[in-house]
């Protein structure tokens, strides 16, 4: 395998593996705040402890999100130097803000909110929460904004040595790409929150423990995955799809599969694209639904493949379809589910349907899944560019880095992550088998001695 | 501009240094003033809340660098890329033990993770004060400003070098112990009773070590690189940043002496803060000298990024900053004073 190669899979990976948990923590951050609202509105308990509870998984994804997101700021110089070098200008930018405004921020006021509850008042202790969620989102968008530029740079100009500068801070910040995006990644950040929440909640209606938490659980999870889901889908899936089909043809035919330029394209539900023989096997498709959803009428023409010159076109082709049809068609069932459930919620016979409660607890991985297609979607389609129009993935990677040490310390990677997986498993599975309960008998507070301890 | 973001990037590294260096000191002393588990969650607890936001100092400062020197970004984070692959999982490891060794009471489970947290501190202070003496040494870049340094060849400082040699073994020794008892100074403040007693007592007793390695590292350094010297010649009131390093060191010894905690960890605090300084005006204004020829430096001015993006950057880093050390007073006063050992165990 070549150095180029690796060194994709290498951050490829890795940045996998980090947002498993960012995306957790972020939707969890908001479904927390709403908890702890409840509880000061109602001066109900038992939503403080459902908070509570939820502070200690929160707890353990942070720790796995922070070590695992602590490589991803160094490996843009490691892995890729070459664009390090000549981007610093611009993204080097948002990426320090983010150490500065939010790391900082969210570090320690998850300090506060975690250890801090018997020296805080109950509304400072809700300030403390809210201001963890702040953090991770503003985390979120400083990240996004650095994706976004690589996706659609905007508000830079070139000096003579080469690199790249921003030309406009405010035109970085506000670059309409990152706005869509963000809306899209943040509500999909719901989703997964909303699902381990309502799934939490299931398990324990099914198994007939903590009965009155998983009601809770599910009521909280149903009804911001509902929402979440339809925002999902409509209006930031559908207007990101647009601004694909606008910004960048070549992403937007490889997610479609579409490889001839035609009037009326259709969307393809399902079917397996033949590379070389450039068509669809199997086709289960609709026509003029592409057509109409990009441009509004059925009868506009929509760019296949064949329109770009072949070095352009993305370079895992069939990934990139596949991981498309998985975000989308996984979307789908999302809302679907989430629609039952919340009218069986509104009709009071939720807590006792076995048959939408399997389904739901069955369902806690597929968001996950649904948000690394997205972001697979994303990155593969911008291939084979790596910042999109201006610099080629091959032009970007670190050309001193052999591909024997490139693989090395993937392999790495790859086994410090086993391990971390396995800690991760064991003990979330502790903690939901113990219950939210358990905190009830620890009368005088115990006085917790590390971020994770409650 | 440049000068400004010289010493921005320098008094980052500083912060992260004596941030997070009192955590890494407590956890390489752990195994040896620790002895019961009541005083090891002692320990935990005077750096529990605090670790996390004391790493950010790296993120943000490793931040700040990639967006004012890109150059030096890439081509130092790519030439070091084995030492910064093994510090990264280091960090991963030192991490993961802190946080979730409380999580399962079983004695197995924890002594599993305090050995790593012991193995991971003492190694990152060890890197760290070897990277800090490959920057001085010099590093044979190329004329396209990169390079790639095996970890070790053969041991000597020559044009070609490895990532260990006897300088930056020197340099990583200084580290480590300037960084226990750092740590050391640390848990005489927080720590009660006899806990507090043999923090104390080794922090008397690695002093002189600290003062044998400083001694040995200042000499070596102007063999390894005379051109350190420079700009103390050209300014000779710069002597003053060696002479505040001894002051420091004598004051760190008779503070703890005289059972002054907090001053002595200032002191220790400063120790380290002149230690980089000095480094810093040694080098200014090279940020990556060439081991083979001066004229391959990377230096500010090759590796500035635009003006605009600077401009703008001063004025995010400064309110960012503000907020940032607001963050940290309202964090550390509220967990200051004695961490306690009576109060409950979480179970
Ligand atoms: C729970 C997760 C989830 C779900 C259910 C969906 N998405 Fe999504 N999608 C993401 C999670 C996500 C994401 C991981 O958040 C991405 C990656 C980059 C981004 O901004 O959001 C994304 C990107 C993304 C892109 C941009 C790809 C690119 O930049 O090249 C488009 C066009 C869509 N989505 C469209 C949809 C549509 C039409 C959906 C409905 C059926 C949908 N997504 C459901
Ligand atoms: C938000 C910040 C992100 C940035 C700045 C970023 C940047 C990059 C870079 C530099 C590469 C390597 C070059 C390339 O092959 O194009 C890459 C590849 C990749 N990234 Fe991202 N990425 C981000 C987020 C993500 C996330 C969250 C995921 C997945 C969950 C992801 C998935 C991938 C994949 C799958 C590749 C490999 C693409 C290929 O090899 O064709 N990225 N990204
Ligand atoms: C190239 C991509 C990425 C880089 C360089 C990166 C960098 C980091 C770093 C260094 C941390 C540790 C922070 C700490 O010490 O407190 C972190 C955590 C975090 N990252 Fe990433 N990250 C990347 C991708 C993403 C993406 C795509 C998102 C989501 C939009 C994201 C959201 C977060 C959040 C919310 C945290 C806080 C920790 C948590 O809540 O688990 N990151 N990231």
């Amino acid at each position: 395998m070549n150095a180029l190669l690796l060194d994709r899979i290498h951050f490829a990976f890795t940045v996998t593996y980090h947002y498993l948990f960012p995306q957790l923590t972020m939707g969890l951050a908001l479904l927390m705040v709403v908890m702890k609202g409840i509880a000061l509105r109602t001066g109900s308990d038992r939503w403080n402890q459902a908070a509570r509870f939820w502070a200690k998984i929160f707890a353990i994804n942070f720790l796995l999100g922070v070590v695992t997101g602590i490589p991803m700021e160094f490996q843009f110089g490691t892995n890729w130097s070459e664009f390090a070098r000549r981007t610093g200008g611009v993204i080097g930018q948002p990426l320090a803000m983010e150490g500065v405004f939010a790391f900082f921020l969210e570090s320690t006021f998850l300090g506060l909110f975690l250890f801090g509850e018997k020296r805080l008042t109950k509304m400072q202790h809700f300030g403390a929460a809210a201001m963890v969620w702040v953090g991770s989102w503003i985390s979120g968008f400083f990240i996004i904004v650095t994706d976004a530029w690589m996706q659609h740079p905007v508000a830079y100009h070139v000096l003579e040595n080469g690199t790249y500068e921003v030309s406009s801070f405010w035109g970085l910040l506000l670059n309409p790409w990152a706005w869509l995006q963000y809306a899209h990644n943040m509500c999909g950040a719901v989703v997964t929150g909303s699902f381990v929440v309502a799934a939490t909640g299931a398990f324990y209606l099914l198994e007939r423990s903590h009965e009155d938490f998983g009601r809770i659980f599910l009521k909280t999870g149903v009804i911001a995955g509902l929402i979440s889901c339809l925002i999902q889908i409509f209006p930031t899936g559908d207007m990101q799809g647009r601004e694909v089909a606008h910004l960048q043809p070549t992403a937007m035919a490889g997610m479609e599969g579409l490889f001839n330029t035609q009037k009326g394209a259709p969307v393809v539900l399902v079917g397996q694209p033949d590379e070389q023989a450039q068509k669809i096997d199997n086709p289960l498709a609709v026509n003029d639904v592409l057509s109409f959803l990009i441009y509004g009428t059925t009868s506009a023409e929509v760019q296949g493949l064949n329109s770009f010159p072949r070095d352009q076109w993305p370079s895992a082709l069939p990934l990139l379809y596949y991981s498309y049809h998985i975000m989308a068609g996984l979307g789908t069932w999302f809302l679907l589910l989430m629609a039952v459930a919340a009218f069986l919620l509104w009709r009071g016979r939720l807590y006792r349907a076995p048959w939408v409660l399997w389904p739901i607890l069955l369902s806690f991985p597929l968001p996950y899944i649904a948000n690394t297609a997205g972001w697979m979607t994303a990155e593969i389609g911008r291939q084979p560019w790596l910042v999109y129009g201006l610099i080629r993935t091959a032009q970007g990677y670190s050309v001193h880095v052999s591909a024997g040490n490139t693989l090395f310390t993937l392999l790495g990677f790859l086994g410090m992550y086993s391990v971390l997986t396995i800690l991760w498993i064991v003990l979330v599975y502790r903690f939901i088998r113990t219950g939210p309960q358990a905190g009830l008998h620890a009368v005088p507070g115990p006085e917790p001695t590390t971020l994770t301890t409650v | 501009m440049g000068f400004v973001w010289f010493w921005i990037v320098a008094v980052m590294i500083a912060a992260y240094v004596v941030f997070d260096g009192f955590d890494l000191g407590v956890g390489i002393l752990a195994p040896f003033v620790a002895k019961t588990e009541d005083e090891r969650r002692i320990l935990f607890r005077s750096i529990g809340p605090v670790w996390d936001g004391n790493e950010v100092w790296l993120l943000a400062g490793g931040g700040t660098l990639y967006f004012a020197f890109p150059l030096l970004y890439a081509s130092s984070f790519s030439g070091f890329y084995l030492p910064l692959m093994i510090v990264l999982w280091l960090l991963i490891m030192r991490g993961a033990s802190i946080e979730l060794r409380m999580h399962i009471d079983h004695n197995v489970w924890r002594s599993f993770f305090d050995s790593l947290f012991f193995v991971s501190s003492a190694l990152l202070a060890i890197f760290f004060g070897a990277a800090l003496a490959n920057v001085i040494r010099g590093v044979p870049l190329g004329s396209d400003n990169y390079f790639f340094l095996p970890l070790w060849t053969n041991w000597r400082v020559g044009a070609q070098p490895g990532i260990l040699d006897w300088y930056t073994v020197i340099g990583g020794v200084v580290a480590l112990v300037a960084l226990v008892t750092h740590g050391a100074l640390w848990l005489a403040l927080k720590a009660p009773d006899e806990l507090e007693t043999r923090a104390r007592r080794a922090a008397t007793a690695l002093w002189i070590v600290l003062l044998l390695v400083t001694c040995i590292s200042l000499p070596a350094t102007i063999a390894v690189r005379p051109s350190a010297l420079a700009n103390y010649k050209a300014y000779p009131v710069l002597f003053l940043i060696p002479a505040l390093v001894v002051a420091a060191l004598i004051a760190m010894v008779s503070f703890t002496r005289q059972r002054r905690p907090l001053a002595a960890f200032l002191s220790s605090c400063f120790y380290l803060v002149f230690m980089l300084v000095g480094a810093a005006v040694g080098l200014y204004p090279v940020l990556l000298p060439s081991s083979t020829d001066p004229a391959r430096d990377i230096t500010i001015a090759t590796a500035l990024a635009g003006p605009h993006s600077l401009h703008v950057g001063l004025v995010w880093w400064s309110i960012g900053l503000v907020l940032a050390l607001a963050y940290f007073i309202t964090s550390y006063r509220l967990f200051r004073g004695k961490v306690s050992a009576e109060a409950g165990y979480g179970h």
